[in-house]
């Protein structure tokens, strides 16, 4: 009898260990995020800035959240295969973060209807897809204020990337601000045909200088452009991370892509059961677009200014696409007094004054 | 106790089909130190790394998707290769075919008819053959080296992609983004098993890789074009027309890399987008050497090769190894593949 009974105590406090770590196992079993980067983390420009957003996702959340990341995933066929990999081995919230892999996305999306997805940069969204952008043209503006007032040659040199809407407003944005302050200036546009290939990027900026650029401008990923600048002996503008260690001289500010707060409120959305599908394109207000230190070089009124536009476009008084906004060949296409719609920005395709040459078609 | 390489009186026939296998087995040697001293479980990362990733039917299924291209290429490449016929340019008669047969499926958009896939992959062959027989031209015309033309023509194509792409064959409805439309329907690829992205284009390549043993196996053209490249000597005694064969080299590897283009284009990617390819056209070269240049063992080399690209995704998702682990294996196999073809010549003695 009393064998039996202490096997049947045992059995049941076996059972109820069982089912109680079981129990706690599932409470516990962590959020699954996945994370798809174009190029290395450490490119210390876009996927760099991605990776600092799923670090600041874990550090956020701990034990509620496991991140996973796979780095240099080619936009082709490779990258539905990576993005369903996620999707099948238990991630409920992906974050896909390069225009290529927009479509991939979408077709792993109709496949996984009860994954959250979320594509950096794109159009296309579905139920369980939304798209997320930073304003980094807004970061432009203030930029373009700065390089307007500093440059001696008034010839901004431009490293851009690929004739996207995304690349095209940047330069826009930068023509209009430094026009703003200082009407001499042109703007010249080197495009190398990548995001990230540091000896395209060098190469492109030593043509630019040589062309009497004595400010660097990049919408490339790598510190390339910053180091050549630094080495000639120019001014830089860095590029979706603070890039001061790159060329401290050189170096006035950078345009810093902050995706940790979106990233941590998505997260957050996914745990609460509140996520939905939408579009998000954060600027200044939502801090996704943060300014870098400014150089000590740069003379206190002019970082004034650029404090104020700053200002001025966290509480909507100033508008970097704001008419009279008149095209290459004069016509007006912003009219005075009426700034750009978000899907004129969106789709934009031609240059304003101060830009030379054309763009590649 | 010494080790000593003597050269063999005659190559070894058992070695040049042992070298790949000792080859993948120092890899998998070399590996588990590497992991070890990276500090994971060799055992558990090299299950992540070669077995997790073909455990399931859609691993199996991507893991063939993958090898197609590969195999594709590396079969036209090893009939050059064993001419002494050297295409580097895979990946620019990639490029061209993908143009030439996704050029299609967007001239004919919305046209239902069963034809359309057969005419893109014809095109797409025809695509790579035009842009090989631009070498073919210049090394039988003016004795131009192969290797430097073709590999330049492939940095052409990629431009003309690029061109292209931002301009005529850009989606008219997709924001100047450089990609083309959606490919409709019936521009693509039958799928084989419904639900994973398996398509026929494998079996496309196993019926070539087929067709390429009887060609040079069993073929006179094919007995010519071995003989040309073991004894040139003799090739030129017996009137073999070196030329034609230069010709028939070039046009028979650009027009596999041209349909392995249309393939990819028709297939997995379902558009004609910036970057079609990650390398293939140069990868494929390490595949046909891999498989001794032999189109049974292409077959399973070009497997091998696509597995050390899945077993990277598993291993960063899986184990959080870094990409680089990939590019890692790709070069222990490549090096320890070259180290041991030093035994096909060679045998080590003891004393």
């Amino acid at each position: 009898m009393k064998l039996s009974s202490i096997l049947t105590s045992l059995a049941i406090s076996a059972v109820s260990v069982l089912f109680l770590s079981a129990a706690t196992i599932s409470q516990a079993d962590p959020l699954k995020v996945g994370f798809v980067y174009v190029g290395p983390i450490g490119d210390h420009g876009w996927s760099y800035e991605h990776n600092e957003g799923r670090l600041a996702v874990e550090k956020k959340f701990g034990g509620k959240v496991k991140t996973t990341y796979v780095e240099k995933v080619p936009e082709g066929a490779d990258a539905q295969r990576v993005i369903n990999k996620l999707a099948s081995t238990g991630h409920n919230l992906i974050f896909t973060t390069s225009f290529g892999y927009m479509n991939p996305t979408l077709k792993v999306a109709k496949k996984h209807p009860k994954v959250h997805f979320e594509h950096a940069t794109g159009f296309k969204r579905d139920k369980n897809v939304s798209t997320y952008s930073g304003r980094f043209y807004e970061g432009r503006h203030v930029a373009g204020l700065i390089a307007g007032k500093m440059t001696k040659s008034n010839v901004i040199g431009y490293v851009a990337s690929f004739p996207i809407p995304e690349v095209i407003r940047g330069i826009n944005a930068v023509s209009i601000a430094a026009r703003s302050v200082n009407p001499e200036v042109k703007i010249k546009v080197v495009w190398v045909s990548t995001w990230f290939d540091p000896g395209k990027e060098a190469d492109a900026a030593k043509t630019l200088i040589d062309q009497g650029a004595d400010i660097i401008m990049q919408h490339t990923d790598s510190p390339a452009p910053v180091q050549v600048a630094e080495k000639r002996g120019v001014w830089a503008l860095g590029q979706a991370s603070d890039m001061t260690a790159f060329g401290p001289k050189a170096h006035l500010t950078a345009i810093i892509d902050n995706w940790a707060p979106y990233y941590i409120s998505r997260t957050q959305a996914v745990l609460d059961g509140t996520w939905k599908s939408g579009d998000t394109w954060g600027g200044f207000k939502s801090g996704m677009v943060l300014m870098a230190p400014y150089n000590k070089a740069i003379p206190k009124e002019v970082v004034a200014m650029a404090e104020k536009a700053r200002i001025g476009i966290i509480d909507g008084s100033v508008h970097a696409f704001t008419g009279p906004i008149k095209d290459q060949s004069g016509k007006i296409v912003i009219p005075a007094g009426k700034v750009a719609s978000d899907g004129m920005l969106a789709g934009m395709n031609f240059y304003v004054q101060g830009v030379e040459g054309k763009i590649p078609q | 106790m010494v080790f000593k390489l003597e050269p063999r009186a005659v190559s070894s026939r058992v070695m040049i089909y042992q070298s790949p296998i000792i080859a993948v087995f120092l890899t998998l040697l070399a590996g588990m130190v590497m992991f070890r001293l990276m500090g994971t479980d060799p055992l558990q990362a090299l299950e992540a790394f070669f077995i997790e990733p073909i455990s399931t039917m859609d691993g199996i299924a991507e893991l063939l998707v993958k090898a197609a291209p590969l195999i594709l290429i590396a079969i036209g490449l090893s009939i050059g290769f064993q001419a002494n016929v050297w295409n580097i340019g895979a990946e620019g008669q990639l490029t061209i075919g993908a143009l030439f047969g996704g050029s299609l499926a967007l001239v004919f958009y919305e046209l239902e008819t069963p034809f359309l896939i057969p005419a893109m992959l014809l095109a797409g062959t025809f695509g790579g053959m035009v842009w090989a027989a631009i070498p073919a031209l210049l090394k039988t015309r003016f004795n131009t080296n192969e290797i430097l033309t073709s590999l330049m023509l492939t940095y052409v194509a990629l431009l003309i992609l690029s061109y292209l792409i931002h301009g005529p064959l850009r989606d008219p409805d997709g924001f100047n983004f450089p990609e083309s439309r959606l490919f409709h329907n019936s521009a693509l690829m039958p799928v084989l098993v419904e639900g994973t992205r398996l398509h026929i284009g494998i079996l496309i390549a196993l019926g070539v890789a087929i067709f390429a043993w009887l060609f040079i196996f069993k073929h006179m053209i094919g007995f010519q074009i071995r003989v040309v490249g073991l004894a040139p000597a003799a090739a030129s005694f017996a009137g073999f027309k070196q030329k034609k064969l230069i010709w028939l080299a070039l046009v028979i590897s650009g027009g596999t890399a041209g349909l392995a283009g249309v393939i990819e284009v028709a297939g997995p990617i379902g558009q004609i987008v910036p970057v079609i390819s990650p390398g293939y056209g140069f990868t494929a070269i390490i595949v046909a050497f891999l498989g001794r240049l032999h189109p049974i063992g292409v077959i399973f080399s070009g497997l091998l090769m696509a597995l050390t690209y899945l077993g990277g995704d598993s291993a960063q998702i899986t184990m959080n190894l870094p990409n680089a682990v990939t590019g890692v294996f790709q070069g222990m196999l490549l090096f320890f593949l070259l180290a041991s073809d030093v035994l096909i010549r060679y045998r080590i003695k003891i004393r």
